[in-house]
């Protein structure tokens, strides 16, 4: 298959700027720079681009809500989602530190489709080498007048800054990541107005993935046909997928949108490790429902694991085996999403540590049969629209398909009084 | 009317309603819908998830989905459910979770029985705890000697916060940490900054923030004796609710007026009530006799000796800013109208007497608060507002947001949500134009200030009125970046709302005519400007609008004719006058007679005291800075011989053979002649119900029906129960029996409904949330611009001229300015130990050149001579005073009221000398 987002990466440092170019680097961008900025969003939007940060929401539609006419209010701004938190997740990384170029391009593409002035990239913390590769690439493309003022003569301009993250969890809701682009609590922001009319400092602002970003002068390079070829069903392009847990050969691909999840286990990722048993998977990061046997013929793009009653998420599935405990598991889950909330809304704030709680009384011997009321209890009223943000949604579909599928596990520990996997 | 369906029921909402959020539409219905995060006063923002209802998308959806009410617009025609077993039941959950952590220590919380977070678990029903992990817990701040902290009780409503930083603008609280361990407080222990941290007492849903005065001698809200009353601590007249137990008054608490001060106090109106608890109150009359110490006689042996004194000699009185119009008025009858004096500062009683001018010359009508708020556009003369009048800084804060707010209307965005709207207009403000002497805490609010002597503020003023009207006087010699300053503000102001600020900071009748000319211009031009100005104390406007001779005139008149005997009305000469002044009274004066409250540098010279009631132990009326009379009610019967000043002058009518009778009795007999004798006040006596007025035949009562301890609480006393202590004087009694129901707001002293025991309890008394009271009473406005407002083209406006020379610093002496200070210059409040604890210590002032020029290092003791007194006070550097200015504290304990502006010369003390005021 034709690989497009990784096409360019290789053991060591990533190509700097003129090699980049020589690959056929920055033609996209220059393609759309003769191109009518709508015109730019319009190729985009035909694409079907879903966002990969998880939400899957089309970024042709976030982009025709950007106000476009004469008057709107200025600088508008394009955020770029690096803060990969996501338990599980490491796409972005891959893409920041083995192509920073690509996202430039990428990101200057979209930010001419928009018009905007300015663009922040908004970078895990923990994330040091993308930050300085990236840092570096930015230097570079100031150098050869893809960035600054006047990009290429077109008339366009555009500043670019990295933006390190202090290292939140919730930074990463794409709200949240406004306030701390701002330098002010992460704490998300209730919609509408949505950011594109109203986001970083209350001026227009479209928030994207790394990987969405990265599609973007791929499309305006080879065209919308070619774009849908790649995936194998109606959802453009490729993915870049992952895969943890007692697997051969965990790591991270680019495959075809699209690529069943047994593929992408068994094929890639090398099968269960001699001595483990396939139990559950999480495709999408922490915050999806755990799928089982029977759905692992499921294409993994967005529409189809949610047909399964999962989501796609970030595309980078945590496998669970037999050995390992699945209340274990959620405890080390919740635990770490309880820690993550931002404190604003009450089920979140509340909810999640009082789950957590329970989850180390049943995990450690000391669980009573009402710490499982607890647990129905709250991932029952934690949902969205109950709770302000998805955060604690999202900590919950884990919580709630475990509870489903492996019940007598916890039960059993109830039972006993321990950890049936501990000796 | 558009109509909202309630659980299938209609229910006809104003057409106005329709757009604001359902949980203030249905609480304005009369619904119970559990909240906390959302408060009236600022709106919206979703986090505590508490106020869950079903909204259904028509009359065929029997799903619905659960929404927060608080941040879903009303509809005309929307159908909600509120009792929807799904809403019911997640609201239970919220409460649980807000309860996890709760340390459940209601018995031995300050805030227990008038508790938000009490009512509404209750409401929702969470009753039984199933929590069984440890709870977490914080430490405490001590955050100074007003508020108290207790964080384990915090249910993370971040009202707190929203309060303290978006509402009052401070900068040294807020919310920190994150997850189940978000904190609210400093960044370290420490005294809170805001002057209006005492409202988080009251904004706090639970006892996270409670009153640290009120905990020395703690009483729980159902067993205050209350009654509805007025601050006396500022000019603005904010309305309170006094609160006594044993005797002693327990707290202030705010009463909701909303054209006056909304929900808000600032903390020397909430703190500053400790001086009626005074240990040094005078209680009994006291007499001088052969220059021997004052000794107590009793009340009948005083009231005849005043009577004797006015009987055999030829007396005056002076009255008080701080007084109520009764006594003012019964004063001004005692000794005869053309032997009455104010007693305040000439100075003061001048600048006052010209925004009168001003208010009843228009067009341009005096501000409320309410209105400031609403304005659009500021320029303000003049003024350290947090320091003259705080809570105008609470409502300017509002007014410079309404362009910003306006501009994100644009954007769809609702009026009440309120987080998404500080996203949207960010740091953005309205254009807000100062003149002011030196730096103050608003600063930060301001488009541009102009920091000038205030001669050159007021040319600024007459500058800018010019500007937008070439017939309003000219200002020569304006230097060029101030002629350029001046257009801008001209510019700015020629808007829908602008609002000129001003008022007696600066001691400056210039300032006054200058913000005249502006408002006037702008009234000329069809822009609707209106005026706001402070004025000293509580009854500056009231006693201004009597008839009256300068306090200077009557040192005069005693120090040239032949005057025995001088009545003071709750005056304290010696902050009023000079040292000379002060001086010439006491050395010319055969007979002084004093009424007050507390002993001061006059009722030290008194050969007479007659204890006279405070503001919680007597009723009459106060005029505040828009000349807005409003009734204040005696709380609880006082101790001892005290009495309203206005019932002994009554008594002295008699003795003195002046009246055959006590002319005036009670309340509504004072108040009709009041209102008989000088017609500005014909509407005076009808701004509450007469003492005669029943409903259902009964009074209203001033004890909550769940008081304890009637047929006990003097047990250790008397084992009979003891009748109420009597009141002829209003529809009130001393009692917990009367009227069960809702009083009309102007007897209202109590916010409780059932299942609403805390001060929320509000929503059921107002006619619409945020909205007027039911049978609202807001006071009388008394002044408003003769023959109402005019046409722009039908104005025949004569502007005021004289306009100031500029501001010419002295070779050899320095432009002394007042400096007045929220907690320090107010005389009565500084008897609360807490304010006494904030309050400002005495220093000069002066910037860092001119400190340079006389090779003085800040702290260093300096000695400066103005009038007759001479000052030794250590040395205060401050950014922002202009060249030639040194600023001195107004009305610290112990400093003389010197005439400011003045002239004054400032040199290195000397070794030895002694720090204070002296004569020089």
């Amino acid at each position: 298959m034709e690989k497009v987002l990784t096409k360019n990466m290789r053991p060591g440092e990533p190509m700097e700027i003129d090699e980049y170019e020589r690959a056929g680097g920055y033609q996209g961008l220059k393609r759309a720079l003769k191109m009518a900025p709508l015109e730019v969003q319009e190729l985009v939007g035909r694409v079907n681009l879903r966002g990969r940060g998880g939400a899957g929401f089309p970024a042709g539609k976030k982009w025709a809500l950007v106000p476009m006419e004469q008057a709107a209010r200025r600088p508008k701004y394009l955020c770029i989602n690096a803060d990969e938190m996501e338990p599980g997740t490491m796409k972005d990384r891959l893409l920041m530190e083995g192509d920073p170029h690509q996202l430039i391009e990428g990101a200057i593409t979209s930010a001419y489709a928009i018009q905007a002035d300015c663009c922040y990239i908004f970078l895990r913390w923990a994330y040091k080498l993308s930050a300085r590769r990236l840092a570096k690439a930015i230097d570079e493309a100031y150098a050869h007048r893809y960035l600054g003022k006047n990009i290429q003569n077109s008339g366009y301009s555009l500043e670019m800054r990295l933006h390190t993250s202090a290292g939140r969890y919730m930074c990463g809701e794409a709200s949240a990541m406004l306030d701390a682009v701002q330098g002010k609590r992460a704490t998300p922001r209730s919609r509408p107005p949505h950011a594109e009319v109203c986001g970083l400092w209350g001026k227009p602002t479209v928030v994207q993935n790394v990987e969405t970003i990265c599609c973007v002068h791929h499309i305006v390079r080879n065209g919308p046909e070619w774009f849908m070829k790649l995936s194998k069903t109606e959802e453009g392009g490729t993915k870049i997928y992952g895969c943890s847990g007692r697997v051969n050969n965990p790591g991270v691909w680019e495959l075809p949108m699209g690529t069943p999840v047994r593929d992408i286990l068994f094929e890639h990722a090398g099968g269960m490790q001699s001595g483990y048993q396939f139990k559950g998977l999480l495709p999408g990061g922490a915050s999806s429902n755990f799928i089982r046997q029977e759905h692992l013929d499921t294409p993994m793009d967005f529409s189809h694991m949610e047909a399964v009653g999962s989501r796609l998420g970030t595309g980078t599935m945590v496998v669970m085996d037999d050995r390992i405990c699945p209340v274990g598991v959620q405890l080390s889950l919740q635990e770490f999403f309880a820690r993550e909330s931002c404190g604003w809304c009450t089920p979140c704030r509340e909810g999640l540590p009082w789950i957590a709680r329970a989850l180390r009384a049943i995990e450690e011997g000391t669980g009573q049969a009402q710490d499982m009321d607890v647990l129905d209890l709250n991932a029952k009223h934690i949902r969205l629209g109950n709770t302000f943000c998805a955060l604690a949604p999202g900590a919950m579909f884990p919580l709630e398909s475990a509870l489903r599928f492996w019940r007598e596990d916890f039960l059993e520990h109830v039972r006993q009084k321990r950890c049936p996997w501990k000796e | 009317m558009a109509v909202l369906y309630v659980d299938n029921q209609p229910h006809e909402i104003r057409p106005h309603e329709v757009g604001k959020n359902l949980l203030k539409v249905c609480l304005g219905l009369g619904f119970n819908i559990p909240y906390f995060c959302w408060h009236p006063a600022f709106q919206s923002v979703g986090a505590c998830r508490q106020c869950a209802i079903k909204l259904f998308k028509d009359e065929h959806d029997t799903k619905g989905k659960i929404v927060m009410s608080c941040m879903v617009s009303a509809k005309d025609g929307m159908r909600i459910s509120i009792d929807d077993p799904e809403a019911i039941e997640f609201r239970a959950r919220v409460i649980e979770w807000l309860m996890l952590n709760h340390p459940h220590d209601c018995p031995v919380c300050d805030e227990g029985g008038e508790c938000h977070l009490q009512d509404m678990t209750v409401m929702t029903g969470h009753t039984y705890r199933r929590n069984r992990f440890a709870k977490r817990s914080f430490r405490n701040q001590d955050m100074g000697p007003l508020v108290a902290h207790e964080m384990n009780r915090c249910i993370q409503c971040y009202r707190c916060a929203r309060f303290y930083r978006h509402s009052a603008g401070g900068r040294d609280f807020g919310v920190m940490g994150w997850h189940d361990r978000v904190f609210f407080g400093r960044f370290e222990d420490g005294v809170l900054q805001s002057e209006f941290a005492g409202n988080l007492v009251e904004v706090c849903p639970t006892g996270v923030f409670t009153d640290k005065t009120q905990a020395r001698h703690f009483t729980r809200k159902w067993d205050l004796q209350t009654a509805p009353s007025v601050c006396v601590h500022c000019g603005l007249g904010c309305n309170t609710i006094p609160g006594e137990r044993y005797g002693s008054l327990r707290r202030i608490r705010n009463r909701y007026n909303h054209r006056v001060n909304g929900y808000f106090l600032c903390d020397r109106g909430r703190y500053g009530y400790e001086f009626v608890n005074s240990p040094h109150r005078i209680r009994q009359p006291l007499l001088r006799e052969n220059q021997a110490a004052l000794r107590p006689i009793s009340a009948q042996a005083a009231i005849t000796h005043l009577g004797n004194l006015l009987h055999s000699g030829r007396a005056i009185g002076i009255g008080s800013p701080r007084a109520s119009l009764e006594t003012n008025y019964a004063l001004a009858k005692l000794v005869g109208a053309e032997n009455f004096y104010h007693g305040m500062p000439t100075k003061h009683l001048r600048i006052v007497r010209a925004m009168l001018d001003v208010l009843k010359r228009g067009p341009a009508p005096s501000a409320s608060l309410h209105d400031m708020e609403k304005c659009n556009t500021i320029f303000m003369m003049g003024e350290d507002i947090h320091n003259v009048g705080p809570l105008m800084v609470l409502s300017l804060r509002q007014a410079v947001l309404q362009k910003p707010i306006a501009e994100a209307a644009k954007l769809h965005i609702s009026d009440f949500e309120d987080a998404v709207i500080r996203e949207a207009i960010q740091q953005e403000k309205g254009p807000f134009f100062t003149g002011v002497p030196g730096f103050t805490k608003l600063d930060d609010q301001v488009t541009q200030a102009y920091r000038g002597a205030p001669h050159d503020i007021a040319r600024l003023g007459f500058a800018v009125a010019h500007m937008i009207d070439p017939a309003a006087p000219a200002v020569e010699d304006l230097p060029v970046e101030r002629v350029q300053f001046a257009q801008r503000i001209a510019k700015a102001l020629q808007d829908k709302k602008p609002l000129i600020v001003a008022g007696y900071n600066c001691g400056s009748e210039s300032i006054v005519r200058a913000s005249a000319n502006v408002a006037w211009a702008l009234r000329k031009k069809g822009f609707a400007a209106h005026l706001a100005y402070t004025v000293p104390e509580c009854n500056s406007m009231g006693t201004a609008l009597m008839d009256g001779g300068e306090i200077d005139d009557a040192v005069q008149a005693i120090a040239s004719n032949g005057i025995d005997t001088l009545i003071v009305a709750e005056s304290n000469l010696y902050r009023q006058l000079s040292l000379s002044g002060f001086d010439t009274i006491l050395r010319r004066i055969k007979h002084l007679v004093v009424l007050d409250c507390l002993p001061n540098e006059t009722t030290a010279w008194a050969e007479l005291v007659l204890p006279a009631a405070t503001f919680a132990e007597g009723s009459g009326t106060l005029v505040n800075n828009e000349c807005r009379a409003q009734r204040f009610y005696q709380v609880f019967s006082p101790a001892g011989d005290v009495r309203e000043s206005w019932k002994w002058l009554s008594a002295a009518m008699v003795a003195s053979g002046r009246a055959q009778s006590e002319p005036w009795p009670d309340l509504d007999a004072v108040l009709a002649a009041l209102a008989r004798d000088i017609p500005v006040f014909a509407k005076v006596p009808g701004i509450t119900p007469p003492s005669s007025f029943r409903l259902m035949g009964m009074p209203v009562p001033r004890e909550s029906h769940r008081f304890s301890g009637r047929t006990a609480i003097d047990a250790d006393q008397t084992i009979h129960e003891r009748p109420p202590e009597p009141d002829a004087d209003t529809p009130l009694r001393h009692s917990m029996e009367g009227y069960p129901l809702q009083p009309p707001a102007s007897l209202l002293g109590r916010y409780w409904a059932p299942g609403w025991n805390s001060d929320h309890a509000l929503n059921k008394f107002q006619q619409e949330i945020d909205g007027p009271l039911r049978e609202d009473a807001p006071g009388v406005r008394l002044v408003e611009p003769s023959g109402g407002q005019p046409s722009a083209e039908a104005l025949n406006i004569e502007y005021l001229g004289l306009v100031p020379p500029a501001f010419q610093r002295r070779a050899e002496e320095w432009l002394v300015i007042p400096a007045y200070h929220i907690f320090g210059s107010d005389e009565l409040s500084m008897h609360s130990p807490g304010i006494a604890e904030l309050a400002a210590k005495p220093y000069l002032q002066l910037n860092q050149a001119d400190a340079d020029s006389l090779g003085a290092t800040p702290g260093q003791l300096m000695t400066m001579t103005v009038e007759s007194a001479v000052c030794t006070f250590p040395l205060k550097v401050g950014p922002g005073l202009p060249d030639g200015v040194v600023a001195i504290p107004f009305g610290l304990p112990g400093l003389p009221g010197v005439a400011l502006p003045a002239w004054g010369k400032i040199r290195p003390a000397q070794p030895g000398e002694p720090t204070g005021v002296r004569q020089a």
